[in-house]
């Protein structure tokens, strides 16, 4: 349904523009129908700004990427509101995605004024109730109050419920745990699994990997802006190939383990040369060719890619 | 309650905002129906010098004998005509162009910000006598277009920053993702964000323009007929009404365009508790 192809994000930063930073680099995988696919990958490893790159809120530098074979940068005018019909995200922190200075269901008036302006007052009225049963929240509670009265995980379910007015078939959903209460995050991972029965694909974009076990068929996993494993949730869990994966796997706290003291790997010094694969410096298994080259993504085992020399 | 009779139902219950609005409904009223209670035209020459206030001369005589009264209310009126329209093109040119700067970015900011900073760099007096010397009628209007034209830089620049700063919150992006125009997006979203603070440009573009205004008269290049306030103090201070003790020349121009600039900001910190809901006394 979603296919992303070589697609590449560099930044310019610094004065004038003159450094660069690559946030994303050569990513390319799909998100089937009814699929939840997890993106996994600690904090500057370019997940959220693929996430951004699907909504089109920021413009790959190169690449494409499509969604039911149409590439969504060529899309203008009214179609491009119909991709924002099918395709809609929720992000990390519910307090910003506010205008703090409007009520809170402004954000489903926006959604009236600009696909249902027809749809009479009741009926609107209607839909909206609708969408917020459907994520766990009662209407009269929630409507007509301020941003700051509402807590984080009312406000990340209104965001979900905003996302169900449209028909949409892709919901990208950045971290929407992550700055919800322990308490509240099984209830909106339970949400996100209802709306795949309701036949929605969605990318659940998180550091956390309990949280992608939980509820993804397909983990997705990045280092500094390159897929470095990817393959059904079952298998790169079970039987993780990457080194970086494995060390992942291991940093999982449990509760039957005591953790065994381990000296922390630490970036070395040494700098792989700019062909070099990505994880040299941290990489307890490296080569020399991996210093001079970043392995490509290679199938494994059926449907299980992984980009290591040694493991492949 | 639509969200504009809630904006105006907090806006009646605040007390601020209440005064400001009151001070100023005064001036406005003295500005539209004082004139018609002047028996003299104000520049001629029509009483006894330097007398005080009276029943004939309301607020006494200058030093050529010109009524204060005529003189202040006629003043009054061409003041807020400066300050509206002078403050309001000041404060459009400098939202717009601190708006788009921000919001957009890149090359459009470029260009936007380098013309700003030409117009911010620009000797503004220099340019203005030069502009001033081509135009051999000039009005209250033209001399009101001019300081409108050259006083929006700052207010630019630091409404550029403030966007800038509000364009990469999430709720812009959720705004695009609901399939909001650009244009939209500036006047929905990002504006009513600093709505108190672009009131706050409105009002020190006002009183900005009254200032610049007065300096204009007094160095010859204001209307070519009338009064203002600007003028009004200028004179005074010339003829040394304050150490003539000709208090009624004096005061009442500079109370009133303290009054009405004291009204504004009063007005300002009422709205900022208006337009921020985490501010208002509920």
């Amino acid at each position: 349904m979603l296919a992303l192809e070589n697609v590449t994000k560099i930044y310019r930063t610094g004065a004038l523009g003159l450094r660069r930073l690559t946030a994303v680099s050569e990513v390319s995988f799909e998100i089937g129908e009814r699929e939840i696919v997890a993106l996994i990958g600690e904090s500057g490893s370019g997940k959220s700004t693929i996430g951004k790159m699907i909504l089109r809120l920021l413009r790959p530098t190169s690449g494409t990427i499509r969604f039911e074979g149409q590439d969504i940068f060529a899309l203008n005018g009214r179609a491009v509101k119909d991709y924002y019909r099918k395709v809609q995200g929720v992000f990390q922190d519910p307090f910003a995605s506010y205008n703090p200075i409007f009520k809170a269901d402004r954000i489903f008036a926006l959604i009236r004024e600009e696909f249902f302006p027809h749809l009479s007052r009741a009926q609107w009225e209607q839909k909206v109730e609708e969408a917020l049963r459907a994520v766990g929240l009662n209407p009269p509670d929630v409507l007509g109050k301020y941003p700051h009265q509402l807590s984080g995980g009312q406000l990340q379910r209104f965001l979900i419920a905003r996302a169900l007015l449209l028909d949409i078939r892709l919901l990208v959903a950045d971290e929407i745990i992550s700055m919800l209460d322990a308490s509240t995050r099984v209830d909106v991972l339970n949400l996100l699994g209802d709306l795949r029965e309701r036949g929605l694909s969605i990318l659940f974009i998180t550091h956390d990997l309990s949280l992608g076990h939980y509820i993804s068929d397909r983990a997705i996993v990045l280092y500094r802006g390159r897929i470095v494993e990817m393959g059904p949730t079952e298998r790169v869990y079970a039987r993780p190939l990457h080194p970086y994966t494995e060390m992942l796997m291991a940093s999982v706290p449990r509760i039957d383990q005591k953790w065994a003291r381990q000296p922390a790997r630490m970036e070395q010094s040494v700098t792989p040369g700019p062909t070099g694969c990505v994880y040299y410096g941290r990489c307890p298994i490296a080569q020399e060719i991996c210093s001079r080259r970043m392995p490509e993504l290679v199938e494994v085992e059926a449907g299980h890619y992984v980009a290591c020399f040694m493991r492949s | 309650m639509g969200s504009r009779s809630e904006l105006l139902y907090f806006a009646w219950r605040n007390v601020k905002l209440r005064i400001g609005l009151g001070i100023l409904l005064v001036f406005t009223l003295a500005a539209l129906i004082g004139p018609y209670f002047a028996h003299h035209d104000p520049n001629a020459y029509v009483g006894p010098p330097g007398y005080p206030p009276s029943a004939e001369y309301w607020l006494g005589t200058t030093t050529f004998g010109q009524d204060v009264y005529s003189q202040f209310v006629h003043g009054l009126r061409s003041t807020f005509v400066v300050g509206l329209l002078g403050g309001g093109i000041g404060t459009i040119l400098g939202v717009c162009i601190g708006l788009l700067a921000g919001y957009r970015g890149g090359w459009v900011d470029e260009i936007l910000n380098m013309f700003t900073n030409i117009i911010l760099i620009l000797p503004t007096l220099a340019v203005l006598i030069i502009i001033a010397a081509y135009l051999t009628v000039r009005g209250i209007v033209v001399e009101s277009i001019f300081i409108g034209c050259t006083s929006w830089p700052w207010a630019a620049r630091a409404i550029r920053a403030q966007t800038f700063s509000l364009r990469v919150r999430e709720f812009v992006d959720l705004a695009r993702m609901s399939g909001r125009g650009t244009l939209k997006i500036m006047l929905t979203e990002i504006a009513p964000n600093m709505m108190s603070y672009l009131f706050m440009v409105f009002i020190l573009q006002f009183g900005g323009a009254i200032l610049n205004a007065a300096t204009l008269d007094f160095i010859g290049l204001g209307p070519t007929q009338g009064v203002s306030l600007g003028l009004m103090l200028n004179n005074a201070v010339l003829w040394a009404a304050l150490q003539l003790g000709m208090w009624w020349w004096l005061i009442p121009p500079g109370a009133a365009i303290t009054a009405i600039v004291g009204a504004l900001y009063v007005m300002n910190v009422g709205l900022d508790e208006i337009f921020n809901p985490k501010l208002r006394e509920l």
